[in-house]
């Protein structure tokens, strides 16, 4: 790949921001929960963690899968009167994709303290996946796909691991061993879901959804709610928990429809990846851990091949023999990911809190001894939009 | 003359490319510019800007990626999805009939067919071999 030129502008952003305050609230079931009440928990205590008060907040991201208006009733809930607002909606990347220009609106002094929070109580909410799937159909149509009913989103990501399997052998015991590996993280998580062991012959022999992806390689439907709060890294020094440094961010979208792909074994990460690691200075060899958005097992393995730690078609082997499991070569999705923690319709915001956590020293036993330096990944639709983030600790500066 | 004349309404392109499956014809478009193949249907081409004139396809392709979606059997039973590759460069998601699902594979030749269902068509395949 050509190098990527990164502006001086950009350049001079490159960990002009941190994460001074992370919280999620609910994951798992919530029964009772409302996704407001989830937002608004999660956010409070991200603002809380950041040593801020609510009213120092005038900056707000936030996205949701059902309502096209969210930041509205989320900054009325909330009652803040934010000067800087990004609803911008990709699907589960747009939580990383709010980085940047939130870094930008830092920058210029529009505002002070960014607060990008998300909740949705999926698994218990009675408005349930049919519905929101019979909505989507009208308000957000995807006509020369919908006829041939493929599991939305499921075949999708099925289509893209049919042809990583036709063109480079990759196996499906490869796509279980992503599986297995996230739920060794999880057993060491206590806030992750599904803890109990698994083997790859367990994930092979689970119940088939949408060839060649059986359940287990599909990721879970849960609740929960999650928050961070980005400032200007001076400020961030003077907080109570040790800044991480935002020190590239880039987010590239290149098509909706998984039919309309240019090949099914590339996504967009490779682009998004390729500038947020330039704006880094950094390069997927220099991570210490990755959180890479796992809403299916090929998932992991697409984009660890296109951030570039692996090349195009090795990341089956990469993963063999538990090379992302604890212990393994690079630890990935050490929260259990979206297949084994977590994933309440959008996982993207989670992958971020997650590197968060492992880079301040608060990831219990899941700690990863010494990362200095992590990259979150988001993916969103099917395999339509991707945002990626570097983030390090002061030494990386 | 400086007044414009009036015109029928004209139609966006999805309406008249589905008004064409349901007479039964199968249509893809082409760039006037760089001579592109164009699917699914736009009002511009993505590739060369131009206003994309209706073609034919050759109807033949090549199926480029494939899934079983697993449904219960009283519900209908599994059923084939597939992104098949036309011989002009397109792709398109559609369906590989005649065939038990787990018989069809990437790399199989296909051949379209429009299908109508009360009126309304769609563009499904048939194995080459099988419709020769």
């Amino acid at each position: 790949m050509s190098a990527v030129h990164v502006p001086d502008g950009l350049r001079a952003l490159r960990g002009s921001a941190a994460i001074a305050g992370v919280a999620t609230f609910g994951c798992g079931e919530s029964p009772g929960f409302t996704d407001m009440e989830l937002l608004a928990r999660s956010a409070h205590a991200a603002v809380a963690d950041a040593g801020l008060k609510m009213s120092d907040i005038d900056g707000f991201c936030t996205a949701s899968a059902g309502a096209t208006m969210w930041a509205m009733p989320a900054i009325e809930y909330l009652g803040i009167r934010p000067r800087y607002i990004d609803s911008t909606m990709l699907g589960g990347s747009s939580f990383i994709a709010h980085l940047l220009p939130a870094m930008m609106a830092l920058q210029s002094g529009q505002c002070n303290a960014v607060l990008v929070c998300y909740g949705s109580a999926q698994r218990t909410a009675t408005f349930g996946r049919k519905e929101i799937g019979n909505s989507r159909r009208f308000l957000d149509p995807q006509p020369y796909e919908t006829p041939y009913e493929p599991l939305s989103p499921p075949s999708a990501y099925a289509l893209a691991a049919s042809r990583h399997m036709f063109e480079f052998g990759t196996t499906r015991r490869q796509l279980a061993e992503v599986a297995v590996a996230a739920r060794g993280w999880a057993a060491l998580n206590p806030e992750a879901f599904m803890r109990g062991p698994l083997s790859i012959d367990d994930v092979l022999a689970a119940r088939m959804v949408s060839d060649p992806l059986g359940v287990r390689d599909c990721c879970l439907v849960t609740d929960g709610g999650g928050a961070y709060v980005l400032v200007r890294a001076d400020r961030a020094r003077d907080l109570p928990h040790q800044p991480v440094y935002v020190l590239g961010n880039a987010t590239a979208v290149w098509n909706r429809q998984v039919s309309s792909m240019q090949d099914l074994t590339v996504t967009s990460a490779r682009e998004s990846g390729a500038h947020a690691f330039a704006m880094a200075g950094l390069a997927a060899k220099d991570m210490h851990i990755a959180q890479l958005y796992d809403a299916f097992t090929i998932n992991t393995l697409l984009f660890l091949e296109d951030l570039g730690f692996c090349a195009k078609g090795e990341a089956g082997a990469f993963v063999e023999n538990g090379g992302i499991a604890p212990g393994g070569r690079l630890p990935v999705n050490t929260n259990g990911g979206g297949l084994s923690c977590v994933h309440p319709g959008m996982y993207g915001i989670f992958a971020l809190i997650e590197a968060v956590r492992q880079l301040r020293g608060d990831a219990g036993e899941r700690q990863v001894a010494g990362a200095q330096t992590a990259v979150a990944h988001g993916n969103g639709g099917t395999l339509s939009s991707q945002s990626t983030a570097v983030l390090g600790l002061a030494g990386t500066l | 003359m400086t007044t414009q004349t009036l015109t029928a309404p004209e139609t966006g392109v999805q309406a008249w490319h589905q008004a064409q499956l349901d007479q039964g014809r199968f249509l893809i478009q082409r760039g006037t510019v760089d001579g592109r193949h164009v699917y699914y249907p736009r009002e511009a081409s993505p590739f060369d800007g131009s206003r994309p004139e209706w073609v034919e396809p050759a109807g033949t392709g090549t199926v480029y990626a494939v899934t079983t979606v697993r449904r219960k059997p009283e519900a209908g039973g599994d059923y084939n999805v597939s992104i098949v590759e036309l011989d002009e460069g397109v792709r398109l998601m559609s369906r590989v009939e005649g065939v038990p699902t787990d018989r069809v594979r990437i790399g199989q030749r296909v051949r379209a067919r429009v299908q109508l269902k009360d009126g309304h068509g769609l563009v499904v395949f048939d194995l080459a071999e099988v419709a020769a």
